[in-house]
């Protein structure tokens, strides 16, 4: 049915909008920005901060903008004395109820409650009374909850709820007491939590923000006596640039390169190998499935938060699920083995930092099947964007004057096909691209799958390789992964190969990606497919786009590895998956 | 063992931790329409029979009714009805409604304190005796009220408390 449109007045304006539009939406379509704080535009309207609130003709109080309805010839006040003193006493309230410690606070100068007691007029503190404590939760090694600095907006529970359907957030206790917790007030690292740190992007505060590996980093940095190696993920040459005033969407890999040389990294390795990897292992997997027609769908597993997701919420398709390693625990585990090896250093003074755009990769790290056999971690820290962001403020590197650098040599080198990962749909047309040549002998025509790009939750197709319909699903965001994998269980199709990524747009929207700057917000899909698209075109500029061509890995299969799933490759490239507790309700 | 035998378990566990009449209650109110909001209803059931509530049981409520973990808490630590504390064999009520409370009820609660050792909304060590406070139960000419289980005490003193204590086996220290 086609929404009718009304016409309203606000501050006199005249303005027609969609009917099913609310006043804060018709405010923003003419350039009123009305405060706002507990609102998202993607997530659902909750209505709890009332720093939105407006006048409205013939209503006898003020009203959330941000739920109250257009009507035809509404006349609307969005800010007058009385709404201005309102907002203040609102801001006022939380404030008095909140730390004042900004200074020293993670979320200092990107925080929306300064921004907005600042906006608000707040120039002093009128009383000094009781407020609530809590002690901070810091189990869980992806995601740090600190219940002090919560404002009780609702937004992490909403995109744990309604974006990954996870559920592990919601209020507990009441009035004075209230707190956002998993069930019965308990830990992160004991509760349902699958670290995507969705709840850390979304947060308007520092309620909830990513567990701090720089200063072991820095530690490691200045210690003689190890060999420190880095490699950065395919999405932060996308997005890193934002923390450096640059527009969302510059790729920025060359000046990445040099920033971390200049930090004093040995080696400045590339994820992307691990992914060019990734594809060749998975590829003969999914080729040997295929012909078997056993375990299909295969279900890629390089998404942590989506491994969690899958032990905790659907353990019934762990046997779908491909048994390769991330990119990252691939070359953690290469660096320590092969790359050691190759340049007679003892894997115990190498320190391998990876850099993510991710908190469930701080998880990841620790889990026992990425540890050596000495029992060290392969990955010894992961650093998100943000925090690299930090470190390189911190050092007095002025990233935007940076000549263009390049990776080191052989775990630098990658194919086209790995920049991709790091945007929903891009793994599936990686592998695509090796899977064509690998069941037809002849190399893919059109590198392209435009089927499977874009920010869509779900995507869909079916491909004709050889002879043989290939069904291929794709989903971001885990409650769009759930609807696919509804589809799986119920056998309403059948699927082959299917990706999945926990965060909303994939890798670079992760949970450690930078918040977003000004006139964009956190689950933007135009953020999204902005970063996405300067992967795409890092991809297209290069002449090697398939990752069997990569001849670093060639070389590593003759000189180390043997082949694709070799003995060898299986021990040190794959892993397993089990069921974990606590059981999530799907 | 199997995936698909390790989520049977699981359920089973489940199961087992609720008496199998709620667990038939919860299977006939799934189906109905807008079965989650039979929760509450569920909490009672449970309470009445435990006396309390406990994490394992909300958890077992959770899978079985398919709603998630921190909502079941969530709900059942916002209403003051549902507590997570064992009670007592003895549950003691002391009023203090406006009448009560400006006749010495305050005092009256201070000495039980005193006394059991025991804070309100929480059970003597020897679970002898729960400790709750009530806003008014409609008594006032009675004021100050005590009530243990169904028995109401009628202008408390607190040098009445022991002896009525003493009733239901409190024993003080010499």
């Amino acid at each position: 049915m086609a929404d009718k449109n009304v016409t309203l007045f606000i501050n006199d304006v005249r303005t027609t909008v969609p009917s099913s539009s609310t006043i804060m939406q018709a405010a923003d379509a003419v350039g009123i920005n009305i405060p706002r704080l507990c609102y998202h535009p993607d997530l659902s309207v909750l209505g709890a901060c009332r720093v939105c609130i407006v006048e409205v003709e013939g209503q006898r109080n003020p009203v959330a903008s941000c739920a109250f309805p257009v009507t035809e010839g509404m006349k609307v006040r969005t800010s007058s004395p009385l709404l201005r003193r309102l907002r203040r006493d609102i801001v006022e309230l939380i404030l008095d109820n909140h730390p004042q410690d900004c200074q020293t606070c993670e979320r200092n100068g990107t925080c929306e409650l300064q921004k907005l007691a600042y906006d608000m007029g707040v120039k002093t503190r009128l009383f000094a009374g009781e407020r609530k404590r809590f002690p901070v939760d810091e189990s869980s090694p992806a995601v740090i909850r600190n219940p002090e600095k919560c404002i009780l907006c609702g937004r992490c529970v909403r995109v744990c709820d309604e974006v990954q359907s996870v559920h592990n957030l919601s209020q507990q206790k009441r009035g004075f007491k209230t707190v956002v917790a998993p069930a019965q007030g308990g830990k992160m690292q004991d509760s349902v939590c699958i670290q995507c740190g969705q709840c850390v992007n979304v947060c308007p505060t520092a309620a909830f923000v990513q567990q701090d590996e720089t200063d072991k980093v820095f530690a490691a940095l200045s210690d003689p006596a190890k060999h420190v190696v880095v490699q950065t993920a395919p999405a932060i040459r996308a997005t890193i640039g934002e923390g450096f005033g640059y527009a969302p969407g510059t790729p920025t890999t060359g000046k990445l390169v040099t920033a971390l040389r200049m930090m004093g990294f040995a080696k400045v390795f590339d994820t992307n190998f691990g992914a060019d990897l990734t594809i060749i292992e998975e590829a003969t997997e999914f080729l040997s499935r295929l012909q078997k027609n056993e375990r299909l769908p295969l279900i890629t597993s390089c998404s942590p938060g989506w491994i969690n997701y899958l032990e905790k919420f659907h353990p019934e398709l762990i046997p779908n699920t491909s048994s390769c390693k991330s990119p990252m625990s691939m070359m953690s585990t290469l660096i320590k083995t092969y790359y050691a090896e190759q340049n007679g250093i003892d894997p115990k003074n190498v320190y391998v930092v990876a850099v993510m755009p991710c908190t469930a990769k701080k998880f990841e790290r620790t889990r026992v099947e990425h540890k050596a056999p000495s029992g060290a971690p392969y990955t010894d820290a992961v650093l998100t964007t943000r925090e690299l962001i930090h470190m390189l403020k911190c050092m007095g590197i002025d990233f935007r004057d940076l000549a263009d650098g390049t990776f080191d040599t052989p775990l630098g080198i990658s194919s086209g096909a790995s920049d991709i990962f790091g945007a929903t749909g891009g793994v599936m047309e990686a592998a695509l691209r090796t899977a064509y040549e690998k069941l037809t002998g002849q190399p893919c025509p059109d590198l392209d799958f435009v089927q499977v790009r874009g920010v869509e939750g779900v995507k869909e197709a079916s491909l004709e390789i050889a002879g043989t319909t290939v069904n291929i699903g794709v989903a971001n965001g885990l409650n769009n992964a759930k609807m696919l994998l509804e589809k799986v269980r119920s056998g309403e199709k059948q699927f082959h190969l299917i990706e999945i990524m926990a965060c909303p747009g994939g890798c670079v929207a992760g949970g450690g990606q930078p918040y977003p700057p000004v006139g964009m917000h956190v689950l933007d899909p135009e953020l999204a497919r902005l970063r996405a698209k300067a992967l795409y075109s890092i991809d297209h500029a290069k002449s090697i786009r398939r990752s069997y061509e990569n001849p670093a890995v060639i070389t590593l299969y003759e000189e180390f590895l043997g082949g694709p799933n070799s003995h060898l490759a299986h021990e040190l490239l794959h892993t397993h998956y089990e069921p974990k507790f606590p059981r999530g309700v799907v | 063992m199997m995936v698909s035998e390790l989520m049977k378990v699981e359920d089973d566990k489940a199961r087992a931790s609720l008496p199998e009449a709620i667990v038939r209650y919860i299977e006939s109110v799934r189906s109905c329409e807008h079965g989650e909001s039979y929760l509450i209803a569920v909490l009672h059931k449970v309470q009445e029979h435990f006396g309390y509530l406990d994490m394992r049981q909300m958890s077992a409520v959770s899978q079985l009714m398919q709603i998630p973990s921190a909502k079941v808490t969530g709900v059942a630590s916002f209403y003051h009805f549902f507590t997570f504390v064992p009670r007592g064999k003895h549950k003691l009520a002391i009023c203090l409604g406006t009448a009560c409370f400006v006749k010495g009820a305050g005092q009256v609660l201070d000495k039980i304190k005193e006394l059991l050792r025991v804070d309100v909304g929480h059970t003597t060590k020897d679970q002898l005796f729960s400790l709750d406070v009530a806003r008014c139960v409609g008594a006032c000419a009675l004021a100050p009220v005590l009530i243990v289980d169904e028995k109401v005490y009628a202008n408390v003193k607190p040098d009445d408390v022991a002896r009525i204590l003493e009733e239901y086996g409190f024993a003080a220290k010499k």
